[in-house]
């Protein structure tokens, strides 16, 4: 094969801080949103006014890195404006691109800022050469994150198929769901990753010590319960330990982290523009050691260097990684 | 919304069209068939989705019947709409999905936007209750390119229904809600039925069909939450909109969706049909409910209560 | 990053000298270190939003005594309290010292910290969260913070945060100060 082509690290900033720290820590772009219900994120004390996110792009444009800002929910029926304030303001704020994943907020924005840059968010759950061929024809999309229900081959496949760019995650939480179509929470709880921007949302959390073992509730519903040794998980209903027929335990997925550091070769192969680390909701310690980490990684990779061994299992959701739906054994 | 007066208050909601939804489990061949030749000739509904929707493996046990089911439907007076699956990813997928629109006959209703790159105007086609339309601007982009129908999604609040109608009503389509059956929350790459059963999605054994209604998740205190419907997670509850046909009908909404379960599903589809004739009373209709499907615990909470497992909000 | 792993403990022995410590002393510190951060840092109020009405619980788990805070933007409080004595709050987070001041000082990853256990929170989760999140993005530095309350030598010269500091200082790998990070040439 012929040099490795250079991959893009874009990198999560849930406050100015994490994001200034992203930055210094060799991030190549930054994706954050504004802190309301127009992005997947909408955490309490996180996210940016439109001020620090002004100020922010100033601060990475002058270290030559791009800013994408997610307005990646689905706009409520009958409160259009928010959304379309958020990609108007991203816009006028001189963001490189916007992430959507809303077909309305699409068509709004193609329409009205014809030169600003359209990705499209893994919540619109494009997971074949066809899906994305629709938007990048009816919206002109530049880029699409690639839901993480697909195979390295499938991937490959994918770009050899369609003219825009991919994006994939590389690095840090992991929906077990197809992203995007998931009301897993809002069951649960009445607020959804696709109307409030948050899954399993902190304000219906609730943890509490019970004969000596953690319990984890969401909504009223026990979700998990630890011993005094164990992990404890991110309360996160797709991660929680049920009783279905015979299997107690994690149902649908063990409280693991995406860790696919090991894949960059295969997916800088696969032909994928960049890769992403989740974890807006994380610390700027977590963000600066994710993002060195994986810099260095995609410098060694571009030197022809082997990929440095993961060090970041300390970091992740119930300290164990996977490298997900990217093996086909994980299905 | 608005709510336009006493002339609309007193209009009797007999005008809502009924449709049964795609089987969402992995039935028998002979159940399949069963049900359709039962469906056809005895419940009293307008329209019959049929087709695989949640996994494309289960697709060669009964490919070979619905021909035959499609027939008896038109027999009985049904209009058949072809249910396309969830979530595309395969290429034998992919072409199952696009050869839906070899044919101009029946409609066909899309779950995964894939299928919209291969869509043009002229074609008849509706959009199913899986894909995203969350608002006003997404219904009459989808209502451009051609979409008659929007089942949406079951999350919605009612506030977003109401807003939805009106805009379906501007742009000449109809809306229709889940109104009966266990609701569809999540769909994923994984097979959760195979790996509860130590499987993997590729040598899953068709353990799904194990579970008529689906394998009821419960957490570890014991309360029922959620059903396992192979690579789907459905609600423990059942989508139960009998009592609210009035309301539904005073925003707009003019199409009732009913998905398949076991038990007296003819009974289901008979009771919404007496309630919104107005023969039954909505207290009546919900009781016949309870005869016809006596585990199920019914709830209408991601439209009326505070969120979607939440108990059944009777006024 | 630090590996949350290696959390010193503050000795028991330590711990037990402190036990009988008048709190009196430290109440009055947090209560103008706390005051003078809300003077310094306004947009961690902004941040919080109506979760600055709430009463979080800091209970330093190696230390015989609790910090009740109450971060409304007016009137802020940092009052320390024997364990038993600390009444009633909506929000717990209880760690070992170290965890607690190099999650503030941005050493430590507080989701790392609650995943391996070194962290444990009760009560209102959300409120929790918007508190870690705020104070994460002002990169607060609690030395620098009491150095520009009472000057350096004025703080250390009050009796039990002298003692307290003189312990800390001597754990190996407490985050006495905010973490640097180095910025690309």
């Amino acid at each position: 094969m012929s040099a490795p082509h250079k991959l893009e690290l874009v990198c999560p900033a849930g406050t100015p801080a994490a994001f200034r720290a992203a930055i210094d820590a060799g991030a190549h772009a930054i994706y954050c949103g504004f802190n309301d219900e127009t992005n997947a994120r909408n955490f309490p004390g996180l996210n940016f006014s439109r001020a620090e996110l002004a100020e922010s792009i100033k601060y990475a444009h002058r270290r030559g890195a791009k800013v994408l800002i997610a307005i990646n929910t689905f706009p409520r029926a009958g409160a259009l404006t928010l959304w379309r304030n958020a990609v108007d303001d991203a816009s006028r704020l001189g963001a490189d691109a916007v992430i959507l994943a809303d077909i309305g907020l699409l068509d709004y924005a193609s329409g009205a800022h014809p030169s600003l840059r359209l990705h499209l968010s893994v919540q619109a759950a494009a997971a074949n050469a066809d899906a994305i061929a629709f938007y990048a024809r009816s919206f002109g999309v530049r880029r699409v994150v690639l839901p993480r229900v697909l195979t390295v081959q499938e991937i490959a496949a994918i770009n050899r198929a369609i003219e825009v760019e991919t994006e994939v995650f590389i690095f840090g939480g992991l929906c077990v769901m197809a992203e995007g179509r998931c009301s897993l929470s809002s069951y649960a709880t009445g607020k959804s990753p696709n109307m409030n921007g948050a899954c399993s949302p902190a304000s219906h959390v609730e943890y509490r010590e019970e004969g000596g073992e953690l319990v984890s509730r969401l909504g009223g519903f026990a979700i998990n319960s630890v011993g005094a040794g164990e992990a404890a998980p991110y309360p996160t209903l797709c991660k929680g330990c049920f009783e279905a027929g015979d299997y107690r335990g994690h149902v649908f997925e063990d409280p693991s982290s995406l860790d696919a550091a090991s894949l960059i070769p295969q997916l800088a192969e696969a032909g994928v523009t960049a890769l992403k680390i989740e974890g807006r909701q994380r610390s700027r310690a977590y963000t600066e050691a994710v993002v060195r980490s994986f810099r260095k990684a995609l410098d060694a990779h571009a030197a022809g260097r082997p990929i440095p061994a993961g060090e970041l299992r300390g970091l992740t959701e119930g300290q164990q990684t996977t490298s997900g739906a990217y093996r086909k054994t994980w299905r | 919304m608005v709510f336009e007066g006493d002339a609309i208050m007193s209009l009797k909601p007999s005008s809502f069209a009924l449709t049964v939804g795609p089987l969402l489990f992995n039935w028998s061949a002979d159940e399949f068939s069963d049900f359709y030749a039962r469906i056809a000739d005895e419940a009293p509904v307008d329209r019959v989705t049929i087709g695989e929707i949640v996994c494309s493996k289960r697709t060669p046990f009964y490919a070979d019947r619905i021909p035959a089911a499609i027939e008896r439907l038109q027999r009985g007076g049904k209009q058949v709409v072809l249910s396309s699956l969830a979530m595309v990813t395969l290429e034998r997928e992919k072409r199952g999905a696009r050869e839906l629109f070899d044919q101009d006959l029946l409609e066909v209703e899309i779950n995964d936007l894939t299928l919209m790159n291969w869509v043009k105007p002229e074609m008849a086609f509706s959009i199913g209750p899986l894909v995203n339309v969350y608002n006003e601007a997404t219904l009459a982009y989808l209502a451009r390119q051609g979409a008659r129908r929007f089942c949406l999604p079951p999350e919605l609040p009612f506030a977003s229904v109401e807003v939805l109608a009106a805009a379906a009503a501007a742009s000449g389509a109809e809306i229709e809600l889940w109104a009966y059956g266990r609701i569809p929350l999540a769909i994923s790459g994984r097979c959760t039925h195979a790996r509860v059963h130590g499987l993997s999605k590729d040598s899953c054994q068709f353990v799904c069909a194990k579970d008529a209604d689906g394998l009821a998740v419960r957490t570890l205190d014991g309360a029922n939450f959620l059903a396992v419907n192979g690579v789907q997670t459905l609600s423990h509850i059942s989508g139960a909109l009998i009592g609210d046909l009035d309301r539904l009908a005073r925003a707009g909404v003019t199409s009732l969706r009913l998905s398949p379960h076991t038990g007296d599903f003819i009974g289901v589809t008979r009771a919404f049909a007496e309630v919104a004739s107005g023969a039954l009373s909505a207290k009546e209709g919900l009781a016949r409910l309870r005869q016809s499907a006596p585990e199920a615990a019914f709830s209408n909470g991601f439209l009326f209560g505070d969120c979607g497992a939440a108990a059944l909000h009777e006024r | 990053m630090e590996n949350a792993r290696l959390i010193p403990r503050f000795p028991a022995a330590g711990a037990a000298a402190l036990r009988f410590a008048p709190l009196t002393p430290l109440s009055m510190a947090g209560a103008r270190l706390v005051k003078n951060l809300g003077l310094r840092h306004p947009s961690l109020f902004a941040r919080l939003g109506d979760l600055a009405e709430k009463t979080f619980l800091i209970d330093p788990t190696d230390l015989p005594f609790v910090f009740r805070l109450e971060p409304q933007p007016d009137a802020p409080r940092l009052e320390a309290f024997r364990r038993d004595d600390a009444g009633r709050w909506d929000a717990r987070i209880a760690g070992p010292l170290a965890a607690l001041l190099g999650m503030v000082h941005g050493v430590y990853d507080g989701d790392a910290l609650f995943f391996s256990r070194d962290m444990l929170i009760e009560g209102d989760t959300e409120a929790v969260l918007a508190l870690r999140n705020a104070i994460d993005n002002e990169e607060i530095d609690l030395a620098a913070e009491a150095a520009a309350l009472f000057g350096p030598l004025e703080f250390l010269a009050s009796g039990p945060a002298r003692r307290l500091a003189a312990l800390i200082g001597g754990l190996s790998g407490v985050a006495l100060t905010r973490a640097e990070r180095e910025r690309p040439a």
